[in-house]
């Protein structure tokens, strides 16, 4: 069994508006993986990603970006993401393989990194809680992730 | 009319950039043309998320602080400010308690710092490190990264600084609740403080080496910059009672482009009698106004430029030292050089991380005594100077504490006019005769709106980021040229 110390730290960052329905997402993820208590695990929560998070991979060997997502696939869709290689144009936020390009260019940071995108259907009005799919395929993003962390430990043993 | 039916009636040719690139939000520029390919009108458009003011109808006052933040995420704690000062009202505390207000006058400075800090370095220092024509797969903060490294450090760790206090002080970076109606909820411990002096004279350093990329840019382009999107306006902006900028409170003031005073030391509770709000029919934000002068001639610009415009001086020194030499370059009269909007961004950068350094010395920000409230009253005005510009809160409150009606002009609106000015100058001047649109073009249109740092997220309660995509119509609507980025 592998100390704390030994143990692969995984960061999940997620990002959205929790007062624009589903667009909520991210942070309320963030909060129930909190409520978890997973071992070797952090999450933090924010409106949106800026360039700071680059900075925010000094401590963990993976990241997942948690976001909500209005087309994806249901309930919920987990990718690999690379840094990108070039970013043409942002607005103040800047997109999960930005901020993985920044860390690797600035800090020397690469964690493995993820995407984990959980299927929204209301985003067009101004309101707090998620629709009740939503809320469905929160749960069984929950669950996945809590299996893909203990995964990880499993791996490394 | 529609833009099209516009477009068809004055035999004119359509351009749509949209949206703006690196502002928030869904915006698009149309460019109409008339039959000889001269610009005959260049509006920003801002399609407009509506519904904040009605979502707060009926939630108890306490909780607009909070809420309010929830309309942007790029200045959410200029809400929350601006509302809590509001709600102060509301709830009769006419002056905060010294540990109060510093702890707000703190979180206001470093939300100021880390705003501008990324402003300046992840949007705009691309097109000065780089120009205005480089390729876009270059011109951006990846660009920067790769060949200014540590330029791009510095960038992240002001902004990651600036987060930090925000942080300390509204308690949490999402949903901070430390300003409350009548004071705040915190105070500020002596780790916390003692983290922040540990990095203060190194932030102190980069904000100086910035503030010089800002200012030898400028003087080494004025040839280019001076002409460039720009006009004279109006300025307004919060001033103290001396006259000194103050950027989270004051009263207004409102200077026309020769710096004579229009309005001053007004109660900014009294706003509606001062500044109107217009409609127009093709925007979805509205225009405001200072009533003396009418819709038409009393627009105005709002933000870094107008602040240090309608300030006598500032009250910490090195900032005062480079507001000196900025107004030196129009003789001590109001700059209305739209490109200086990052030279004099810069320089409350400077501001901010000296107001900072002063407030982490001051022991009243360990204080205890941190609510006050006195006689209720059932409507409350807050307004702060925003990172990007004045921002109004306006509140009305029944007897059961629930919000019956709000008001909020957020800076962006405030520079509605002066931004679609900025645009139809810059398209007239780069795309009049052209038969196509080019990237040169888009460039600078983009750089001109750029300047003003909108955040369309909070001037049309709109979250999202979309590519950039241009459409070329002729006079009948027809669609003969698009291009995408």
């Amino acid at each position: 069994m592998l100390s704390a110390a030994e143990a692969r730290q995984v960061l999940f960052l997620g990002y959205g508006n929790p007062c624009r329905l589903d667009d909520g997402l991210g942070p309320v993820f963030v909060e129930r993986i909190l409520q978890r208590g997973l071992r070797n695990v952090e999450a933090e929560a924010d409106y949106q990603l800026t360039v700071e998070d680059s900075a925010a991979f000094e401590k963990c060997d993976v990241v997942v970006f948690v976001d909500a997502s209005t087309c994806g696939t249901e309930p919920f869709e987990f990718s690999r993401l690379e840094g990108a290689k070039e970013l043409s144009f942002t607005t103040h936020s800047i997109k999960p393989e930005g901020v993985l390009a920044l860390a690797g260019e600035l800090f020397g940071r690469t964690p493995d990194a993820y995407t984990l995108s959980i299927r929204g259907y209301e985003f067009n009005s101004f309101g707090e809680g998620l629709s009740p799919q939503a809320a469905d395929n929160l749960k069984a993003a929950l669950v996945f992730a809590e299996q893909f962390v203990q995964g990880l430990e499993k791996n490394v043993n | 009319m529609s833009v099209s039916a516009e477009a068809q009636a004055n035999k004119t040719k359509r351009v749509v950039i949209e949206p703006v690139t690196r502002v928030e939000g869904h915006g698009k520029v149309t460019i109409l043309l008339d039959e000889k390919d001269q610009v005959q009108q260049a509006r920003l458009h801002i399609v407009e998320f509506r519904g904040f003011e009605r979502f707060i109808q009926g939630r108890p006052f306490w909780e607009v602080p909070v809420l309010v933040q929830r309309l942007c995420g790029i200045c959410p704690v200029s809400h929350h400010l601006a509302a809590a000062k509001a709600m102060d009202r509301v709830v009769g505390a006419g002056k905060l308690t010294p540990t109060a207000e510093k702890i707000r006058r703190l979180m206001h400075y470093g939300q100021m710092f880390q705003s501008h800090s990324l402003h300046f370095f992840h949007l705009v220092s691309p097109d000065l490190l780089f120009g205005f024509d480089a390729d876009p797969a270059v011109r951006n903060v990846i660009g920067v990264a790769k060949k200014f490294p540590d330029l791009a450090v510095q960038a992240v760790m002001m902004r990651k600084y600036g987060q930090e206090i925000i942080k300390a002080t509204a308690g949490k970076k999402i949903h901070g609740t430390g300003a409350i109606p009548g004071g705040v909820n915190k105070n500020l411990s002596i780790p916390e403080r003692d983290f922040f002096l540990k990095d203060i004279d190194q932030m102190m350093e980069w904000s100086r080496g910035a503030l010089k990329i800002a200012k030898d840019y400028t003087m080494a382009h004025l040839k280019d910059l001076e002409p460039f999107g720009t006009f004279d306006s109006n300025h307004l902006s919060l001033v103290r009672e001396d006259g000194a900028m103050d950027l989270y409170h004051g009263n207004l003031r409102a200077i026309d482009s020769a710096g004579n005073k229009i309005f001053d030391q007004v109660d900014y509770s009294d706003y509606v009698r001062y500044i109107g709000e217009e409609v127009k029919s093709w925007s979805y934000m509205k225009f405001p106004f200072i009533r003396s002068a009418g819709a038409e001639n009393g627009w105005y610009r709002v933000g870094p430029l107008a602040r240090i415009n309608a300030c006598d001086f500032i009250d910490t020194p090195e900032a005062d030292a480079a507001r000196k030499e900025f107004m030196a370059l129009t003789a001590g009269k109001p700059n209305n050089i739209s490109m200086a909007y990052h030279w004099a961004r810069v320089i409350e950068i400077i501001h901010a991380i000296e107001k900072i350094r002063d407030l982490l010395h001051d022991a009243d920000l360990q204080g205890d005594d941190l609510v006050v409230s006195g006689a209720r009253c059932g409507e409350g005005v807050g307004l702060i100077e925003a990172p990007r510009g004045t921002l109004f809160h306006h509140y009305k409150v029944n007897e059961h504490d629930q919000v019956v009606m709000a008001n909020l002009i957020v800076s962006t609106t405030n520079n509605n006019e002066a931004m679609n000015r900025g645009v139809q100058q810059v398209a007239k001047h780069f795309l009049s005769g052209a038969k196509k649109i080019t990237e040169g073009l888009l460039n600078r249109v983009e750089v001109v709106i750029r300047a003003y740092d909108p955040c369309l997220s909070c001037a049309t309660h709109a979250l999202g980021q979309m590519a950039l995509s241009v459409e070329l119509y002729d006079h009948q609507g027809n669609l003969l040229d698009t291009k995408a980025r």
